[in-house]
């Protein structure tokens, strides 16, 4: 499936903008950083059958930084767990797809986020979990980097280390940027790397998180963690907003901003070079 | 028995019994009693260390893999340290969570006003989705552990740890919904929940000898309250008195007068008056924050004479 990747990267990234610009507003900056992410693990890295949304054994997807959620419903979309048509739904009352993840409402989430900081500790418990259970699962948990000013993501990256989760592989959506400006200026992460490390994981530094090659090496490599007795850690350096020029560029503003259908097709239009 | 111990035992039995029923700990398996099921269950018992939060969302994590896990720690860091925990990672989530707070409000005793909640049944109350029960005594106790593990959903359940006198009979049977009428009466109902449930038969011992007939009522659940047998008893007697080691706010005054809202029956309360605790044996904490015997008699006549 991996010489698709780009393609199913484009896609998700048009559904993206099609669903929140269907609506009018969106967290379309923190969407968009992680399509990458999203379409390797979906498409290439994680034991899943859409048809089988509950299958035992399967690997599970925390996204702790919850308002992601229109991109990963783009993504479950793509990869056939419903129909893109429910895309459109985004956030109208009574929709299957809220702005942030609801494992209650929509098929293929497996854990309800939108508190930052819960959902990685969840993420852990799944892992625990699946230790216990013995099924060879991984969980996959996604957290933000303003989400990792949370105290809970390091009472979490402290206890899987402790337990020896392996079996538990976190991604940090690292786009530098948080509401109120730059991560660096509002409350500075770095040195992010060595906090991880400190903290007993393995981590992998991936340059560009929305490079598809990049992302993919890096899932590769992840999976050689399992069995080593540590988690790991994949951080990516993204860009928030990524693949639309003037999205990108209102900063720190793109994190839930305003985005008409008209914009959101004139954005899908060049990225498919119409 | 200590009521930890009974807690413990009854954990165990229902350990031994499913793997998937688990306890999680935030560096208080001691204090909760259950230390010593950690050589037995080595996989179904996690110390998470002093990380309160974590442990709550760790244990949403581990119901949805089918696990049932029960969270343990003080009353005030098992409600309202965790609140939001609480809230999303366990009851917003579905999460089939039990959280075991103990020491309850005065019996916190000589670990003072930090470690003294009289808000925790008010903070946990007002989450959708959450089951609170509080225990009178071991009876009803061992009774009440079962039916809480089978139940699927979150419970919050206020342990007083130490040994209490035995209220309930030996073939007592506990309904987690309904409440029970320990004594019947035609002057007034009084509702209680908790250790102070033995106070309030005293108490009513001694109205009796002053001819005043006391109903009393044990709601054990104080959510959902069972709100049929409050206004039935309300209504026969015609007033109504709250007993509660808690704050006469959010507590079980606040869910009575609430099943009561449509009824003009007077109200009175014994309780802790929106103040904070202090430090102190449970004898002088009685006394400092108002919850005897003597109080419980002297609320029970303003409340039958304002009828």
């Amino acid at each position: 499936m991996d010489t698709d990747l780009k393609k199913i990267c484009l896609d998700i990234r048009c559904d993206i903008l099609e669903c929140i610009g269907h609506l009018g507003v969106g967290h379309i900056g923190g969407c968009l950083s992680l399509v990458e992410a999203l379409a390797v693990l979906y498409f290439q890295e994680m034991n899943i059958d859409p048809a089988q949304p509950d299958m035992p054994g399967r690997d599970r997807l925390v996204c702790s930084k919850g308002h992601a959620g229109p991109a990963v419903y783009s993504t479950l979309a793509e990869r056939g767990y419903f129909d893109k048509k429910e895309l459109l739904t985004l956030n109208q009352g009574g929709t299957h797809l809220p702005s942030h993840c609801d494992k209650n409402l929509t098929v293929g989430i497996d854990m309800t986020t939108g508190s930052l900081g819960q959902g990685f500790s969840c993420a852990v418990g799944a892992a625990l979990g699946a230790k216990l259970e013995e099924d060879g699962a991984a969980v996959y948990a996604i957290i933000g980097d303003g989400e990792s000013q949370e105290g809970q993501i390091w009472e979490a990256a402290m206890f899987a280390a402790a337990k020896g989760l392996d079996n538990l592989i976190g991604i940090t959506d690292y786009n530098k940027l948080q509401i109120d400006g730059p991560v660096a200026e509002v409350n500075a992460l770095e040195p992010l790397a060595e906090k991880w490390a400190a903290f007993g994981w393995h981590v992998i530094d991936v340059e560009d998180g929305n490079d598809v090659e990049q992302v993919s090496e890096a899932f590769k490599h992840a999976r050689l963690g399992r069995g080593s007795g540590k988690p790991t850690m994949v951080l990516l350096n993204t860009k928030k907003g990524c693949g639309v020029k003037w999205i990108e560029e209102l900063g720190p503003g793109n994190h839930n901003t305003k985005l008409t259908a008209e914009q959101a097709a004139a954005a899908i239009a060049e990225l498919r070079g119409a | 028995m200590e009521m930890r111990a009974v807690y413990a035992e009854e954990m165990a039995r229902l350990m031994e019994a499913d793997r998937h029923v688990c306890i999680l700990d935030a560096d208080l398996a001691k204090a909760s009693g259950t230390r010593a099921l950690y050589e037995r269950f080595p996989k179904q018992m996690f110390d998470c260390g002093v990380a309160e939060q974590n442990m709550a969302s760790i244990a949403a994590g581990l119901a949805t893999y089918g696990f049932k896990p029960w969270i343990e720690s003080f009353t005030p860091f098992a409600t309202r340290r965790i609140c939001d925990q609480i809230a999303i990672s366990i009851s917003y989530a579905k999460n089939n969570v039990k959280i075991v707070g103990t020491d309850p409000g005065i019996s916190a005793e000589l670990n003072g006003g930090t470690h003294m909640s009289m808000e925790d049944v008010g903070v946990v109350r007002s989450i959708p989705g959450m089951v609170i029960f509080e225990p009178v005594d071991e009876v009803q106790l061992r009774a009440a552990i079962p039916v809480l593990n089978a139940y699927e959903g979150p419970v919050y359940m206020r342990l007083f740890r130490k040994e209490l006198p035995t209220v309930f009979p030996a073939d007592y049977r506990f309904d987690l919904f309904k409440a029970d009428t320990l004594r019947e009466g035609r002057d007034l109902s009084l509702f209680v929940s908790g250790f102070l449930t033995k106070d309030a038969l005293e108490a009513a011992e001694k109205l009796a000898a002053e001819g005043i007939d006391v109903e009393v009522v044990n709601i054990h659940t104080i959510k959902p309250i069972d709100r049929e047998s409050v206004i039935a008893s309300a209504r026969k007697t015609g007033a109504v008195l709250t007993v509660e080691n808690h704050n006469v706010i959010g507590g079980l005054h606040s869910a009575v007068l609430e099943a009561l809202a449509e009824e003009k029956i007077p109200a009175c309360a014994v309780g802790v008056q929106d103040r904070f605790g202090e430090v102190g044996k449970l004898p002088y904490l009685r006394e400092a924050l108002g919850l005897t015997v003597e109080n419980i008699v002297a609320a029970a006549k303003r409340a039958v004479s304002l009828k």
